[in-house]
This record gives structure tokens, C-alpha cells and sequence, in this order.
């Protein structure tokens, strides 16, 4: 298999992510966004190391790790989320403006 | 054309389609669904790039914990179930524009640094469990060690977020 072919299909999930995140409205949805960028990274990590024969298993480690930071990642900001929506009684991205730097005037 | 490549490029045609369908969908819950499609179908790839441990993991952690913590928190948060109109920002083009910008750019290098390099796939790689847990436990035992207690703490944290405040 080409090596480029992986890599082409996490540079795809990759970009589709970027758009979920810029895009979406919904908290929950901009997370599911994120978790499609961590997997393209995870397939970049395993194509490479399927590549390179790697007697220590780099990549496929580092994907693991990849795997258990997004577990904790998600965890912690699915428990703001909700939090937030204790607070505010929705989770739009868009309207949560409590830190924005507003002009003084 | 073997038949891991053909088996590939099914996968990534429909990891990207339900990748596209989990970032346009108008209900809450059916992008969620979308996403377990994508989340399998990159599992998929990891069994055919011979990380067979990485796959199974992928299923368990991805598919089974965090899909299940997202719709748990779309249930939490009262997700409506019907189509939503307003799920995307209104001005969507500024992002899809950034979205294909990166698309071009990540892709362009990938195939013009590596279009003549191939992945051999033929000889019998390891990436069992046995494999795995071999190398991780030891050439990887420091970062593994630090990660549980990375765990722990996003663990302690994600249950002083949730108490309601009582203190």
C-alpha cells in the first residue's frame, strides 16, 4: 500500500474536524469535532509506524496514549459542559460570552 | 491492486463520509450515531496497518466509553431529537473555506513527500497485544505511569466539576 494513502485519509479527518469545530454551534458537537482530529492523528502514528517497522512500536504506543488523553479530555469536558448548562441552560458556543475581551465603551 | 488496498480504500471512503454526515447533520443524536461509523471504520485501517491491539482499544475506549459519555451528555443536557436548523454558525462558508484550505495544504505534502514510498504489508508485522504490552511495559513503562495518573487526576476533577455545590 502506498504509504501516501493513510496519510491522505487522516489529512481528510483531519480537515473535516477542523470544520466541525469551527462550525458547529453545539458544545457536544465542536467535542465530536476534536475526537475526529485526534483519530486522524492516531491513523498518521500507526501508518508510520507500520512504515518505518519500528522495534520499539513508537507509534503504536503513542496512539495509545493518544487513545487514553482523549478518554480524560473528553471526560473532563463533558462534565464542563454540563456544568455550563446548569449555568446557562444551553450550550451554544456562540452565545457564551461571559470571557469575551468586549471593547470598554 | 491487493486486497488490503481495496479493503482500505473502502474503509476510508466511508470513515470520510460519515466524518462529513457527523459535521452536517441536523439531529443531535444521528451525529453521534455518524460518528461510531467513523470511529470503527478507522479501526478498520488500524487492523489493516497491523496495530491489531490499537484496533481493539479504538473499539473499546472510542466506541464503547466515549460515544457512550457523548450521548449521555446530549441526554443530559435535554438534546431535542427532531432536526435542528441551527446546529452550524450562520456564516458556515469562512469555515469551510479554512476546512479545505487545511485539506489541500495537509494533503498536498503528504502526497508530494511521499508519493513513492509504500508500506510493506506483506510480511507478517506484530502489533498484538502480547507485542504491545511488551514494548509498553518496557520501553514505555515512565510515560505509561504518568499517563494513569493523568487519568486520575482528569478523573478527581471531572467529579469536583459534577458535584453540585455544596461544597
Amino acid at each position: 500500500m502506498p504509504l501516501w494513502w493513510p496519510l491522505l485519509l487522516a489529512s481528510l479527518l483531519f480537515a473535516i474536524g477542523v470544520y466541525g469545530v469551527l462550525a458547529r454551534r453545539n458544545a457536544i458537537l465542536v467535542l465530536m469535532g476534536v475526537e475526529l482530529m485526534l483519530n486522524a492523528v492516531n491513523i498518521n502514528l500507526v501508518a508510520f509506524d507500520a512504515y518505518f517497522r519500528d522495534a520499539l512500536h513508537s507509534g503504536q504506543s503513542l496512539a495509545l496514549f493518544v487513545i487514553v488523553i482523549a478518554a480524560a479530555e473528553v471526560g473532563l469536558a463533558l462534565a464542563i459542559v454540563l456544568m455550563v448548562f446548569r449555568t446557562h441552560a444551553h450550550i451554544e458556543v456562540d452565545d457564551l460570552r461571559e470571557l469575551a475581551d468586549r471593547d470598554a465603551a | 491492486m491487493s486486497a488490503i488496498e481495496v479493503v482500505f480504500i473502502l474503509l476510508s471512503l466511508v470513515a470520510v463520509g460519515s466524518a462529513l454526515l457527523v459535521v452536517t447533520t441536523k439531529h443531535l443524536v444521528h451525529a453521534a450515531l455518524w460518528l461510531v461509523v467513523t470511529l470503527a471504520s478507522v479501526a478498520g485501517v488500524f487492523l489493516l496497518l497491523a496495530a491489531e491491539f490499537v484496533a481493539w482499544v479504538q473499539v473499546l475506549i472510542y466506541v464503547g466509553a466515549v460515544v457512550v459519555l457523548l450521548l449521555f451528555a446530549l441526554m443530559l443536557t435535554r438534546a431535542p431529537t427532531g432536526p435542528q436548523p441551527d446546529l452550524n454558525v450562520r456564516e458556515a462558508v469562512p469555515a469551510a473555506v479554512v476546512a479545505g484550505l487545511v485539506a489541500a495544504l495537509l494533503g498536498a505534502t503528504v502526497v508530494a513527500g511521499f508519493s513513492d514510498v509504500r508500506v510493506d504489508l506483506d510480511d507478517p508485522l506484530v502489533g498484538s497485544a502480547g507485542v504491545t504490552g511488551d514494548v509498553l511495559f518496557r520501553s514505555w513503562v515512565l510515560p505509561f505511569e504518568v499517563l494513569s495518573v493523568l487519568l486520575l487526576a482528569a478523573l478527581v476533577g471531572a467529579i469536583v466539576l459534577s458535584r453540585r455545590g455544596e461544597d
